[in-house]
């Protein structure tokens, strides 16, 4: 009988190293006993499970994890990093990988997902304070969003819903600043 | 009793009924809730997403403008509780020369629902119950933020919290044990990817049939949002029908002291919660 032909990986350190150096958290002590997998909520939406992340780089396969989904649908609910019995700040390490790719300015797997993270960021930049009621347009027009959901007419559900929370007395017309403002600025220039 | 209060960026819009019992509730108990003042948004998600020093020095400024005023810090939203100990630890570790004053850690930051579920609190809020809420059948749904990871938050039962069970308890309501108080419900991912948020959601109201409850009850502002508002959606996507009214543990404890306002509170809610409480001869 003829075996299988199976891929060869070459193991490369140097991605768990800038990991572990860069967070100080300790991928090496997985042991791949899939507690973080079995109870995690979203796995259903995700490419790669979180015990294939924490093994995918242990061997190095940067490239893999980069354009993963998993790391951008990770909902940071920290129930993996509050379960793993060797203490692994999984969720952590997902963020980890996220701050990587803005940083490098690259693509993210789930480009909807980081668009909607850096209008808040903006908002912040600019006022101090989130406007709840400028941040969903403002994440409609920068991701594009708003072309899909005009195809599936969803648009006209959410601007519905837009409404009634007005009426409710739940949106406010006008956002509010603080007086901070060039704190947070300094915040800002310090960490680019 | 003065504090601190860090209300963040929802309770100002979107969770205004939260703002507004928390306000009658506290009035009540003769807590005094000073704004922290000029506090900036703790960044939330997004900043832990993308940027690492952001996501520790934005909370890690209010800290450091309560610690000025030197009282400790009571915060109703679990992901800016969450946000503000995880800066208080990462400070402690390590100074942050960006922040523009020192921090030292000598304040605490509490958990709204932690706050106000301790025992003499809980003995005052007991005491000045009008109507105990002996019909109404609930689960109490705690979310992600307030409890994990324990190592941050110092919660000891993290997997099974219950203090909320116990508060309710104490206002009459039948308490459902369920297994689910703690799973996610998807807190972000509501704008960029409502899929997840309606899959992790449609499962709760499930568990929450199952348990025999009537309502849900939450401490959390985003957990809130996400079974109330796209209750109607969800239904129409898995062709099932949901009425499960979603109520902040503040304004049951309004409800309970026959607060007037009440019915203000919940007419900002999107699923009717007023139905059945009026059924329940409750308002």
């Amino acid at each position: 009988m003829e075996k299988p032909e199976l891929e060869c990986i070459e193991m490369n350190s140097g991605f768990i190293n800038e990991i572990e150096e860069g967070s100080g958290i300790k991928v090496s002590a997985c042991f791949q006993c899939r507690k973080c997998t079995n109870g995690c909520p979203v796995t259903f939406a995700m490419d790669l499970y979180p015990d294939q992340v924490m093994r995918y780089i242990q061997l190095g396969l940067k490239q893999e994890i980069r354009e993963s989904a998993t790391i951008w649908v990770c909902a940071s609910c920290e129930t993996c990093t509050t379960r793993c019995p060797n203490e692994i700040d999984i969720a952590g390490v997902m963020d980890f990988l996220k701050q990587s790719v803005v940083k490098e300015k690259g693509q993210a797997a789930e480009d909807k997902v980081l668009a909607f993270h850096q209008i808040f960021m903006d908002d912040i930049r600019k006022r101090g304070r989130v406007f709840e009621t400028g941040l969903v347009g403002k994440y409609m027009l920068h991701s594009g969003d708003w072309v899909t959901k005009l195809k599936d007419r969803s648009i006209l559900d959410e601007m519905l819903l837009g409404w009634t929370m007005f009426r409710k007395g739940r949106l406010n017309l006008f956002p509010k600043r603080i007086k901070g403002k060039a704190e947070i600025e300094k915040l800002f220039n310090n960490s680019l | 009793m003065k504090v601190s209060y860090y209300p963040g960026c929802s309770l100002e819009a979107t969770a205004r009924d939260y703002r507004e019992s928390i306000a009658y509730v506290c009035g009540g108990l003769g807590i005094d809730l000073e704004e922290i003042p000029d506090w900036s948004c703790c960044g939330a998600t997004a900043a832990h997403s993308t940027d690492e020093s952001l996501s520790i020095a934005l909370p890690g400024r209010n800290l450091t403008l309560a610690e000025k005023i030197g009282l400790d810090v009571v915060v109703p939203c679990p992901m800016c509780f969450n946000r503000l100990k995880t800066a208080e630890h990462e400070i402690q570790k390590k100074t942050r020369k960006e922040l523009p004053h020192h921090f030292s850690g000598k304040i605490k930051v509490w958990d709204l629902l932690d706050f106000l579920s301790r025992p003499d609190r809980l003995s005052q809020i007991q005491a000045k119950v009008q109507q105990p809420l002996k019909d109404l059948s609930v689960v109490c749904y705690y979310g992600c933020m307030a409890n994990r990871p324990p190592r941050i938050t110092g919660v000891d039962q993290y997997e099974n919290p219950q203090n909320m069970d116990t508060l309710l308890k104490a206002l009459g309501t039948q308490v459902q044990d369920w297994s689910y108080k703690t799973d996610c419900c998807g807190a972000s991912h509501t704008i960029a990817r409502p899929d997840i948020v309606h899959t992790l959601v449609q499962r709760l109201y499930e568990r929450v049939l199952d348990a025999g409850a009537e309502a849900i009850v939450v401490s959390c502002q985003m957990c809130q949002a996400n079974l109330d508002m796209p209750q109607a959606t969800i239904a129409e996507i898995f062709r099932k029908q949901y009425h499960l009214p979603v109520y902040y543990f503040t304004e049951l404890i309004g409800v309970s002291w026959k607060a007037l306002e009440a019915k203000t509170w919940l007419s900002r809610h999107m699923v009717d919660p007023q139905t059945l409480l009026k059924r329940k001869g409750l308002i």
